[in-house]
């Protein structure tokens, strides 16, 4: 166990740790934002699959990591259109329209995969490193912050961006309104159907970039159902995060640290044997214990889930 | 506003059609020959992608090659059913149109085919890798001692690290994949003491990212060889390949994943105990045995890569401890 505290394996634990959460970070920003105008999209793991094909697969016939990028954020941008088409003009029941979302990327990914791909084949993915020099002089510490991906320092950054978004924009206000009152909004003017339409389209595709960063930044390859589950916990993630940016990264970053210890214990045979299933399940049963005291402080937004219709 | 609810019901049908597509996998039916009195039908249930290059991968591979020498004469199969109850359903579909033989490719798969199997007694079902009949007459199960194989790669792997660590990466500590790992370990260690193994187990099948994070998971504490078992496996090999390290595959050939770092994979052949089990219940006997592969009767074998520059006297000692294991002069400890 001593070993675990040398100053070289809690970075090396951290820095992996870091890297495990980007995904959920990204396609939690994503939701968090989707939820704040009102609107719950269960689907989010099924826009990270075909959002991490689309970069998949882009990657693999055109050899060019940036159009895979680009063709997992449009993939989910698209998903994002229906699923507002599905849920805003139509006002579908939002919980069952995301578990057909989920089921249809799920099933069209590997269907697409087989079909077009058929054996994992490696692909070269997005691992510039634009810190790396700082990393080289600054020991440890250095290696813990600047040794990491571009799609990272990108997931990263977006927090404050979608913090200013939310809470310093006319659009974020506009977000919050719907979420929360959505005929008071529509009494002062505010399209309420086009700002949860924005706040949808932003969500998926944020699901679809989470998608592509687990192929070009983790995976490198494809194999069916690859999210396993992470698109779920985000949806989580946003709850632990009361929906706000910055305890939503908090959340990632403990999801991430969790599983990155629990893998480090087992490789220094710290935890064996049966300990192993237990360890693997921490993370998992931490989210729903700090979720368990979460949602008893902090209210959701009052109109999530709730379809809007201007004569109801 | 009259459409929603037309539109729920065909939101709802879009979801049976996911549903369909998700849960039926690739139902991939090759049916070339015509339902006859006489044809041999094979039916093949696997839990994730026929060309996984792995677990799956290695039984489509082998009832292929018994459908190319016409020991059998159809073969329908229905992967990627990584949720049980959905390979149940696919199991008792099979049975209930009269397949002859029903493959069920996966040590979870168990408990449906425990419940299904005694509503079919005209029907064979086999089932693995386990060593459970369950008593039933119409039963078979089959196993791979993958220790043996996982051995071997430990032996040739323990001559090849420099840093002296080495990376394992399995599953779930349950069936074919703890066998490797365990046999992986005994095989490095008897070959040099001074190897530290270093074992993690994702805990998933399918979580290729989990294996991705475990590998580097080795690599950041130095290892500088890894190995992994089942389909999540594709992860790692990303990770060994853009670090430069060195794999070793099982259950299918995995060269494909890497050409410059996959020195070796051990190869499931189940070509030969599944014709033995088609020449069983072509003579009428359903199930009640148990097949295990091993090196003597060429259910595995380890394939090198030929593009890997491997040391003759390394590739020599593979096959010493191949031999070894066979005549019993050297055991894994399982």
């Amino acid at each position: 166990m001593s070993e675990f505290f040398t100053v070289a394996i809690l970075t090396a634990t951290l820095t992996s740790g870091i890297r495990q959460a980007v995904p959920y970070l990204l396609a939690a920003l994503g939701e968090a934002v989707s939820q704040r105008a009102g609107v719950l999209n269960l689907g989010v793991e099924g826009v990270m699959l075909i959002g991490a094909f689309s970069a998949y697969y882009a990657t693999l016939e055109t050899k060019s990591a940036a159009i895979g990028l680009l063709m997992g954020l449009l993939a989910g941008m698209f998903m994002g259109l229906i699923y507002a088409f599905i849920t805003v003009v139509m006002h579908a029941e939002q919980g069952i329209s995301g578990i057909g979302i989920y089921l249809f990327g799920l099933g069209f990914t590997d269907l697409l995969f087989q079909k077009q791909v058929g054996t994992p084949r490696p692909i070269q993915g997005l691992k510039t490193k634009p810190m790396n020099w700082l990393a080289e002089d600054t020991g440890r510490v250095g290696e813990l912050l600047f040794s990491h991906t571009i799609l990272t320092y990108v997931a990263f950054l977006l927090v404050p961006a979608v913090y200013w978004l939310v809470t310093r924009t006319t659009f974020g206000l506009n977000v919050r309104a719907v979420g929360e009152n959505p005929h008071a909004a529509d009494t002062l003017g505010v399209s309420v159907n086009g700002v949860r339409a924005a706040a949808i389209v932003f969500g998926n595709t944020m699901a679809g970039l989470a998608g592509a960063v687990l192929v070009l930044d983790i995976v490198q390859n494809f194999q069916q159902n690859l999210t396993a589950g992470r698109g779920f916990i985000a949806i989580a993630l946003v709850y632990f995060g009361a929906w706000r940016p910055l305890r939503v990264m908090a959340g990632a970053l403990l999801f991430g640290i969790v599983s990155s210890t629990v893998l480090t214990l087992q490789a220094l045979d710290v935890i064996s044997g049966s300990v192993t299933s237990i360890a693997n399940m921490a993370p998992a049963v931490l989210t729903v214990i700090v979720l368990v005291v979460v949602s008893r402080r902090i209210g959701q937004p009052a109109a999530l889930t709730k379809p809007f219709t201007r004569d109801a | 506003m009259k459409y929603p609810r037309v539109f729920n019901l065909l939101l709802a049908l879009l979801g049976v059609f996911a549903l369909a597509i998700a849960g039926c996998g690739n139902d991939d039916d090759d049916s070339s020959t015509t339902q006859t009195g006489t044809s041999f039908r094979v039916a093949v249930v696997a839990p994730s992608a026929s060309n996984d290059l792995a677990f799956t991968q290695s039984i489509v591979d082998a009832v292929r090659k018994l459908e190319a020498s016409n020991h059998i004469d159809e073969v329908s199969i229905t992967d990627g059913t990584f949720v049980v109850e959905d390979a149940g359903a696919a199991i008792r579909g099979y049975a209930e149109e009269g397949y002859d033989l029903v493959v069920a490719h996966g040590s979870q798969y168990g408990g449906p085919l425990q419940e299904i199997a005694p509503d079919f007694p005209e029907t064979s079902f086999i089932w693995g890798t386990a060593v459970d009949t369950f008593g039933l007459p119409n039963v078979y199960s089959y196993s791979v001692r993958s220790d043996l194989g996982g051995y071997v790669n430990g032996v040739v792997a323990a001559q090849l690290t420099e840093s002296n660590i080495i990376g394992v990466i399995g599953p779930v500590e349950v069936g074919d994949a703890k066998l490797y790992v365990d046999g992986f370990e005994a095989g490095a260690q008897a070959q040099n003491p001074d190897v530290d193994v270093k074992i993690v187990y994702t805990g998933s099948f399918s979580d290729v990212a989990a294996a991705a994070e475990a590998a580097q998971s080795h690599i950041s504490l130095g290892a500088d060889v890894l190995t992994g078992s089942a389909q999540m496996v594709v992860g790692a090999t990303g990770v060994a390949q853009e670090n430069g390290v060195l794999w070793f595959g099982t259950q299918a050939n995995q060269t494909p994943l890497g050409e410059d770092i996959v020195v070796a994979s051990q190869v499931y052949r189940w070509e030969g105990i599944l014709a033995d089990a088609v020449d069983r219940v072509k003579a009428g006997e359903l199930g009640g045995e148990t097949f295990i592969m091993t090196f003597a009767g060429g259910g595995i074998d380890i394939q090198f890569n030929d593009n890997f520059d491997l040391p003759q006297e390394v590739r020599g000692s593979a096959q010493a401890t191949i031999d070894g294991l066979i005549d019993g002069s050297i055991t894994t400890g399982q």
